[in-house]
């Protein structure tokens, strides 16, 4: 018998949602020991799926049709009381943000102890055991402290560990895994994975695995089922899906997903330098009344080269202080130490009436396209700020905005809109526009698509490429995705702990990488052996 | 995570009404409107809701009972009769008038105070959160203000001054103004990390461009239910500067006035306190109930702080 069987199941949407159902009779299974992956963009319905199978939907969204088996019983019948036996003895779920999924007022150990209370009637002292073990066998070191420790004391992937022995430590016969690494540095997602592999085939566990990445697809799945609105378009094995396809949407996006391989654009070696660090640092110091000094060393002698009409890629994990570099570049922050040179002149230390006039020149793009648009002003406002600034007259100004809507792909006429109307692709667009009003010679894009859909990233990216193209702009590209890097630069800078540890043309740092970093960093990209994009 | 990624959706869903929409709706905003409507209109048309001139008295009209009628004098010497609905205090003086005139005062007093605290409490804020060279000096002064009880800073403020609706209004404002600079600086202080603020900065605009162009506006919701809730407090406070004999010059009618007067035979004429009182409890009722409302439809996020 399947550990789960979903058939026909539908949810209901809100009355004024895009569509009138989150989830449409949508079929699937999940064997003993079997690790199925639901993979789709935001708003394909996955995770409300989820939540219909762990009875844990919210009011809006009712189940108006189909049934989930939990080993042969129905899930959308249970009551509320049966619903929370169920939960964790034979069902359970890791989070993607681990952070908010654990009490930040509760040690971890007395988390844990609290699910074996409720659910079992062991003693104080076989509890304590079975915690101890569970610790050790998601393999967190030092499991004795590791109970004592509070969420905030933890690193990401050691929280997220301690999820994973929460939802396992009753060895339940389905865990479901919403998105449970993607919020994780791509070193520590490779370790999870592994830990997720290791546990389930030794437990028999049946996964049900909701991601975005189809790397970690082909690194975990055994199936998968592919979502799109709601509606299940395809569902097989992961070498026939992964290799040959079979729905026009399903060949889309894993079109979509770039390769590791980097691209063989020659890069012109006598282009002119826009922007050159020359032993850039960083470094935050907290110095309170009572407490010790603290030091951060967020960027440390950084030397990079920006040249006209190319781009350079800083790639690293979180913390690695790519984006400091960025923002010291921007001069968004100012630097503690050494040079920026915009064109032979060194604005690190600039003071501020003289660099408003350079500010022109350097333009950025973030990552969140939710939060880089003021909410309470139109589009036009928006890519018009720039230019009114620097004394351009209004019509002017707005003729501009509606030629960069063109050149961005989108209708002019929605230049009056304002930005909760558009989609996160479309934003980053308007905010694309916004940076080159300014008519910068240097573009930075400070993970400017790492929140977006693999399918709208990729035309972003194009877009940033065509861009690069036209306007011969030199560009900086702050990314974690290895890929994405591999797409777009010519030039490649790996960062780890505030230093570059690795910096020449991206054929060599991705061909034959020579830092153990770097070498560690491809190794953990997952689904490397999979050549996407290709296809 | 995942269920809070979906609550943003739905909330997303929700939003796709206007704000205005979902103000209507609200049943707190409502009947906290309608009430203040009424008490707007009754302010406004005070002359002709068969009122006489709240300062007339006649002693042979003293201490009427609600309903009974009698007999006043106006100005120009006419003797006319007069049905005194909420009675007459012990000057003869029609309580119904006064107290109906009173709402002016109240609401004035309410409106002009909150405006003022609001808009020094937002110049304040957005300098003290944006420029943080003068966070610390103004900070500590506005703690400084706020170590002091507002009812005795208001009495003394007024005591120092002379007592009218200017001073008073000044009085009250600036024991509020700490707040709302609190409030503003502490929103400044979340909205200045936003991307768009970096954004607007790398875009050559003017620090002052930035406080008010591209801050303020994404403040304007908790400030419109801050201000809601200083209006409230200020009529009370009014009320109560009135009833100690250190607000407004007794000659004014205003609830805390009419209640003031009327303590002192509160006993043997109770509908000297009780009127003003309904009123005054009414309108604080109201908008604070409209402040809920809009708390909830205008700011959820406020609505789960507080």
């Amino acid at each position: 018998m399947n550990v789960l069987e979903v058939r026909e199941l539908t949810i209901a949407l809100p009355r004024h949602a895009d569509r009138a159902q989150a989830a449409s009779r949508v079929s699937f299974s999940v064997g003993r020991g079997e690790i199925v992956c639901l993979v789709g963009e935001s708003g394909s319905g996955k995770s409300v799926i989820a939540q219909g199978v762990m009875g844990l939907l919210p009011k809006g969204l009712p189940v108006t049709g189909g049934t989930v088996l939990l080993q042969g019983e129905d899930i959308t019948r249970a009551s509320q009381q049966r619903l929370r036996e169920l939960r964790a003895t034979r069902m359970s779920m890791v989070f993607q943000e681990p952070m908010t999924a654990l009490n930040p007022v509760m040690s971890c150990g007395a988390q844990l102890d609290e699910v074996l209370r409720e659910h079992t009637r062991l003693s104080p002292a076989a509890r304590r055991r079975k915690i101890l073990d569970i610790v050790g066998e998601v393999r967190l070191p030092d499991p004795e402290r590791m109970i004592a420790s509070y969420p905030h004391q933890l690193s990401g992937g050691q929280r997220q560990r301690v999820m994973i022995a929460m939802a396992l430590v009753l060895e339940p016969a389905l865990l479901i895994a919403d998105e449970p690494t993607t919020a994780l540095d791509v070193t520590t997602q490779a370790q999870i994975l592994k830990l997720m592999q290791d546990l389930q085939a030794r437990h028999g566990t049946g996964v049900l695995f909701i991601t975005h990445d189809f790397g970690v697809v082909a690194e975990i799945a055994h199936r998968v089922a592919v979502l799109r609105l709601g509606e299940l378009v395809e569902l097989g094995a992961k070498e026939e899906v992964l290799k040959r396809p079979r729905h026009d949407y399903t060949r889309m996006l894993i079109g979509s997903v770039p390769t590791l391989k980097p691209h063989a654009r020659p890069a012109d070696g006598a282009a002119a330098v826009v922007l050159a660090t020359r032993g850039l640092s960083k470094t935050y110091r907290h110095r309170g009344w009572f407490s010790a000094h603290r030091e951060v060393l967020a960027a440390v002698d950084v030397n990079l080269e920006v040249r006209k009409g190319q781009t350079l890629g800083i790639v690293g994990e979180s913390g690695s202080g790519k984006s400091t570099v960025a923002r010291c570049i921007v001069r968004l922050i100012e630097p503690s130490s050494g040079e920026v040179l915009l064109d032979g002149e060194d604005i690190a230390a600039m003071p501020a009436r003289r660099l408003q006039l350079l500010r022109r020149r350097v333009q950025i793009v973030f990552q969140d396209p939710y939060r880089s648009l003021n909410p309470r002003r139109t589009v036009l406002q928006a890519i018009i700020e720039g230019p009114r600034n620097y004394g351009m007259d209004r019509a002017a100004a707005v003729q501009r905005a509606r030629k960069l809507m063109e050149l961005v792909r989108m209708d002019p006429e929605s230049l009056n809109r304002y930005p909760h109307q558009f989609s996160g692709g479309q934003r980053q667009r308007i905010c694309i526009a916004r940076a080159l009003a300014m008519e910068p010679e240097l573009l930075v894009a400070d993970e400017a698509v790492s929140a977006l859909d693999v399918s709208v990233q990729a035309q972003v990216l194009a877009l940033f490429e065509e861009i690069r193209e036209r306007l011969s702009l030199a560009m900086l590209f702050i990314t974690h995705d290895l890929r994405v890097a591999a797409q777009v630069c010519d030039h490649v800078a790996v960062m780890s702990q505030g230093r570059v540890v690795e910096y020449g043309p991206a054929a060599q740092v991705f061909g034959t990488p020579r830092h153990e970093y770097t070498r560690a960093l491809f190794e953990a990209a997952p689904g490397r052996d999979f050549a996407f994009g290709a296809a | 995570m995942d269920t809070q990624a979906l609550s943003v959706e739905s909330a997303n869903i929700a939003r796709r009404e206007s704000a205005w929409q979902r103000l209507q709706q609200h049943w707190s905003v409502r009947i906290g409107g309608a009430v203040l409507i009424l008490l707007v209109l009754a302010a406004l048309c005070a002359p002709w809701l068969g009122t006489v001139d709240p300062t007339l008295f006649d002693a042979a009209s003293r201490d009427l009972r609600p309903g009974q009628s009698g007999e006043i004098t106006t100005l120009d010497g006419e003797l006319i009769k007069h049905q005194f609905l909420m009675g007459s205090d012990s000057f003869g003086r029609d309580i119904y008038s006064r107290v109906v005139y009173g709402t002016r005062v109240s609401l004035l007093v309410g409106i002009a105070t909150a405006v003022l605290a609001l808009a020094f409490g937002i110049v304040f804020g957005l300098s003290s959160g944006y420029l943080r060279w003068l966070d610390g000096p103004l900070m500590r002064v506005m703690d400084g203000l706020m170590a002091i009880p507002a009812i005795l800073l208001a009495i003394t403020l007024v005591a120092m001054w002379r007592a009218s609706l200017v001073t008073v209004v000044v009085a009250i404002a600036i024991t509020e103004v700490p707040r709302v600079t609190r409030l503003v600086r502490s929103l400044v202080l979340s909205i200045r990390e936003e991307p768009y603020v970096e954004a607007a900065v790398s875009l050559g605009t003017s620090t002052l461009r930035i406080m008010f162009g591209h801050i303020l506006p994404n403040c304007i919701a908790p400030l419109i239910v801050q201000g809601t809730y200083i209006c409230a407090s200020a009529i009370l406070v009014e009320a109560i500067l009135s009833f100690l004999g250190v607000g407004l010059p007794p000659d004014i009618p205003t609830w805390g006035n009419i209640m003031s007067e009327g303590r002192v035979q509160f006993m043997a004429y109770p509908h000297n306190l009780f009127f003003p009182g309904v009123f005054l409890a009414v309108t604080v009722l109201a908008v604070n109930i409209l402040g809920d409302g809009l708390r909830d439809t205008l700011d959820p996020k406020m609505a789960r702080r507080l």
